[in-house]
């Protein structure tokens, strides 16, 4: 490559980089994220620091991936800790403020006379419909066109706008409009929609097509951090408890509208004292760490055995033994474990026709534990027999043609010589499949998805891992809990952290950096 | 992606020592020759143990009434109904789910290989302050995979998705810079020793002819080293090809799933019986590329697999 072409690239890389920091901490700022548009800053400038200058020449080639680790590793391990103290989750996804003009917005009834604006109901572009947050697109008497959401009604530049004769907005750029039948399919989240008004008032959806906007009934009085409730009599006066607004008058009852707050160490002594938590946190963790150490010994065992029966040379057609044998390894596990899960269906399974038996395999506690550990036995035991394989060919013979001569028997030299020798080789990887099987999410989940949950507390599976289980926590289900499911992935860290110090201070390598 | 294992310098000679010829014989042993047939039928039975289950699928995807309950461990007849009916299902969107995993596989590979090798390229030929533990650093990350911050990064990716919506959830671009968050750690170690082994008097001849960093990189580096790239490649290839944790909560329009999502949902629910030969012909499309991959490129693969991670 010619000097000046390469200088081209260079250059028109570099204005490329800073002026995507640029777009992006615009959009930040419009989003009102003043901590993210100073980063989003930094790192432009970053950039143009480190190769617009002929300075710092190591960074200019650690950056990319450096920037990478701590934006997707890094700080998502810090964003978990701190998680793990708020209640965030379902019923407390925003800040106090938010929650108090949502109830407003909620509470608001149609005054006669007010107008009625024509609605379609959108997600953002290329967001899901059926899971992403709705936005409202509403035009009002005049034909000036809005969108709502839960933070407030802002103005929709008319440009690109199409409309109904009706004034209903039929598309908007950057937004993907739902069909009818894709909003009926949300209905319930339609109906829980509203949008606050600058007036203290709400915009609220009737129909499929239509909105009003009218009053509220409820009302906040800073002063006092009370909400309340006129349309009752007499008024209901709800104060924050527990980070939820709960009415004076009978502590039972609450708004659905709590709000993010911290906790504390709350999520974690949750985890230790409550008595239905705690027996099934417990027995996760024993089924975690047996699941971990048998599928390690289990598979190398097998491996083993397998690699000391090739470990002939006589025998031939060892590729052709290998190539295949390596075969449930190499697929991907959502292609083999899903499999099994077919093949251990109780009524059609094969597992059951071939043996004869009648087992319950994935419905019971001990059948789905019998069946993930067969099925890791069968899906691990290749990598052993490959690592056993490259060990047992790198003890030298003459120690084996010694212990026979000093008199030793087969059985003998595979104790007292090939096993140690093996066992120094192999060592840290059997400590790391251990670490990798005790976060085993991709078996576990594919194949029981953590079940059969017949315990005391029902969202504790029988077969459950601790990683599936923060995973149910925070994605399965109808509410979520992310600050605890947060606070389970952290205990997570630490017991991981703990089990890799052995493994870490044995590294040689850590010696022969040169 | 996988668990790490610490770099450990005699698997350098152990996989040397694997892909070797075999030791030839001893003169005493030769003298016993002729009793292996027990080892071949031991072996016979270790086949059988790891193939059925392949067999199985096989037999499944070719069976013509295509359901769980008639699926059997051999082959009943060989059709193609359920490939039909896989490719003609306009709500799974089979060959969409490929290409997206082939997309996600593809980029994120390149990018794990081009970040990493920037990187084992500043570890093995720079001198800089915070080498030393900068790489011990990057082993120490290797253990706290991405998926146990998931919660963290399902909230992180979501705010994202509301500035830049083209990186959000549910986009592909998404989820490929989640999986290159932990390329760094993953692959420096292997990428660096390799590097290493490059005589730096290449280097040094290349600066008295004048040449930039740059350039000694690109041009001249980059090539001798494309055998580990190549290698490391294929293995994040093959190990985002298989990822199912990061990938489910991501993806969750069916247009935008990958392979694993989209055969996954075909097994929940009260379809997952009737769907299974459909499920069975997609899981066995889905295999081939790895399969393929795994059985060209055994040495490669297997040699990188012992060094930087485990499933």
């Amino acid at each position: 490559m010619t000097k000046p072409l390469a200088l081209a690239i260079k250059w028109v890389l570099i204005a490329a980089a800073v002026a995507g920091a640029f777009v992006i901490a615009t959009k930040l700022a419009e989003a009102g994220n003043t901590l993210a548009v100073v980063l989003a800053g930094v790192v432009g400038l970053g950039i143009l620091a480190i190769y617009a200058t002929r300075r710092a020449v190591p960074l200019k080639y650690l950056a990319p991936g450096v920037l990478l680790m701590i934006l997707f590793q890094l700080w998502p391990v810090v964003y978990t800790a701190n998680l793990s103290f708020t209640n965030y989750g379902d019923g407390h996804l925003y800040s106090k403020e938010e929650s108090v003009s949502d109830i407003i917005a909620q509470s608001v009834r149609e005054v006669p006379g007010t107008p009625r604006y024509k609605m379609s109901v959108a997600v953002k572009e290329r967001a899901s419909v059926e899971t992403a947050d709705l936005i409202l697109l509403l035009t009002n008497p005049e034909g000036a066109t809005f969108t709502g959401d839960p933070s407030g009604l802002k103005p929709l530049a008319p440009e690109g706008v199409t409309k109904a004769p009706s004034g209903k907005i039929l598309s908007a750029p950057g937004y993907t409009l739902l069909t009818a039948r894709q909003v009926n399919a949300r209905s319930a989240d339609l109906s829980a929609l509203a949008v606050p008004t600058s007036d203290g008032g709400g915009i609220k959806p009737v129909g499929l097509s239509e909105a009003f906007e009218g009053k509220p009934t409820m009302s906040y009085d800073a002063a006092s951090d009370r909400i309340t409730d006129s349309s009752t009599t007499p008024p209901t006066v709800y104060a924050p408890a527990d980070a939820r607004w709960t009415n004076v008058a009978d502590p039972s009852q609450t708004l659905p509208q709590g709000w993010k707050e911290g906790v504390g160490l709350a999520n974690y002594t949750r985890i230790f004292t409550d008595p239905t938590l705690r027996e099934g946190f417990v027995s996760i963790f024993v089924w975690n760490l047996f699941f971990a150490i048998f599928s390690v010994l289990s598979t190398f065992l097998l491996g083993m055995l397998i690699a000391l029966l090739f470990n002939d040379p006589r025998l031939r057609g060892k590729g052709i033994y290998r190539s295949l044998l390596i075969l449930p390894y190499a697929l991907p596990i959502f292609v083999t474990a899903l499999v099994w899960k077919g093949m251990f269906n109780q009524d059609y399974g094969i597992i059951n026709q071939l043996t004869g038996l009648n087992v319950d395999w994935l419905g019971t506690s001990l059948g789905a534990k019998t069946a993930i550990l067969i099925t890791n036995l069968w899906l691990g035991f290749p990598y052993m027999f490959i690592v056993c394989t490259g060990a047992l060919q790198s003890i030298p013979q003459d120690v084996r043609e010694a212990a026979t001569i000093d008199g030793a028997n087969a059985f003998r030299t595979l104790r007292s010589i090939i096993m140690p020798l093996l066992l120094v080789a192999v060592g840290p990887l059997l400590l790391a499949s251990f670490a990798f099987n005790f976060n085993n999410f991709g078996l576990i989940y594919l194949l029981t998805k953590g079940g059969p949950f017949n315990g005391a507390d029902t969202s504790i599976g029988s077969s459950d891992l601790l990683i599936t289980y923060a995973y149910r926590l925070a994605f399965s289900g109808s509410a979520p809990n992310y600050g605890f499911a947060a606070a389970v992935s952290v205990i997570i860290f630490i017991l991981v952290a703990l089990m890799s110090i052995p493994g870490f201070r044995r590294t040689k390598a850590l010696e022969e950096i040169n | 992606m996988s668990a790490p294992v610490p770099a450990d310098p005699r698997l350098e000679q152990r996989l040397e020592a694997e892909t070797r010829e075999p030791a030839p014989a001893s003169p005493k042993r030769r003298g016993l020759g002729g009793h292996v047939w027990w080892r071949h039928a031991l072996g016979i039975l270790a086949l059988i143990w790891a193939l059925f289950p392949i067999v199985f699928i096989y037999s499944a995807a070719t069976n013509p009434s295509g359901t769980l309950n008639t699926a059997s461990l051999f082959p009943s007849g060989f059709s193609t109904v359920n490939f039909e009916a896989l490719f003609n299902d306009a709500s799974r969107p089979y060959w969409t789910w490929y290409k997206n995993s082939m997309i996600v596989s593809t980029i994120g590979a390149l990018g794990a290989v081009f970040v990493g090798a920037c990187a084992a390229f500043a570890f093995s030929r720079l001198r800089f302050k915070g080498r030393r533990p900068g790489m011990m650093f990057l082993l120490l990350t290797t253990f706290f995979p991405a998926l146990l911050a998931i919660v963290a990064m399902y909230i992180i990716f979501a705010g994202i998705g509301d500035v830049l919506p083209a990186f959000g959830l549910n986009t592909l671009a998404g989820l490929v810079l989640a999986y290159l968050g932990g390329a760094l750690g993953a692959n420096v170690w292997l990428l660096k020793g390799y590097f290493d082994t490059v005589p730096r008097e290449l280097d040094e001849a290349a600066i008295v002819d004048g040449a930039s960093h740059a350039r000694i990189f690109f041009t001249m580096t980059l090539r001798l080293v494309m055998p580990i790239l190549v290698t490391v490649f294929m293995l994040v290839f093959v190990g985002l090809y298989g990822e199912f944790m990061l990938a489910s909560i991501f993806l969750t329009d069916v247009d935008t799933q990958t392979l694993g999502v989209g055969l996954y949902g075909m097994t929940l629910g009260t379809t997952a019986n009737e769907l299974f030969g459909r499920f069975t012909a997609g899981a066995l499309l889905a295999s081939l590329p790895v399969m393929v991959l795994y059985l060209a490129f055994q040495k490669q693969l297997v040699g990188g697999l012992t060094t930087g991670s485990v499933k």
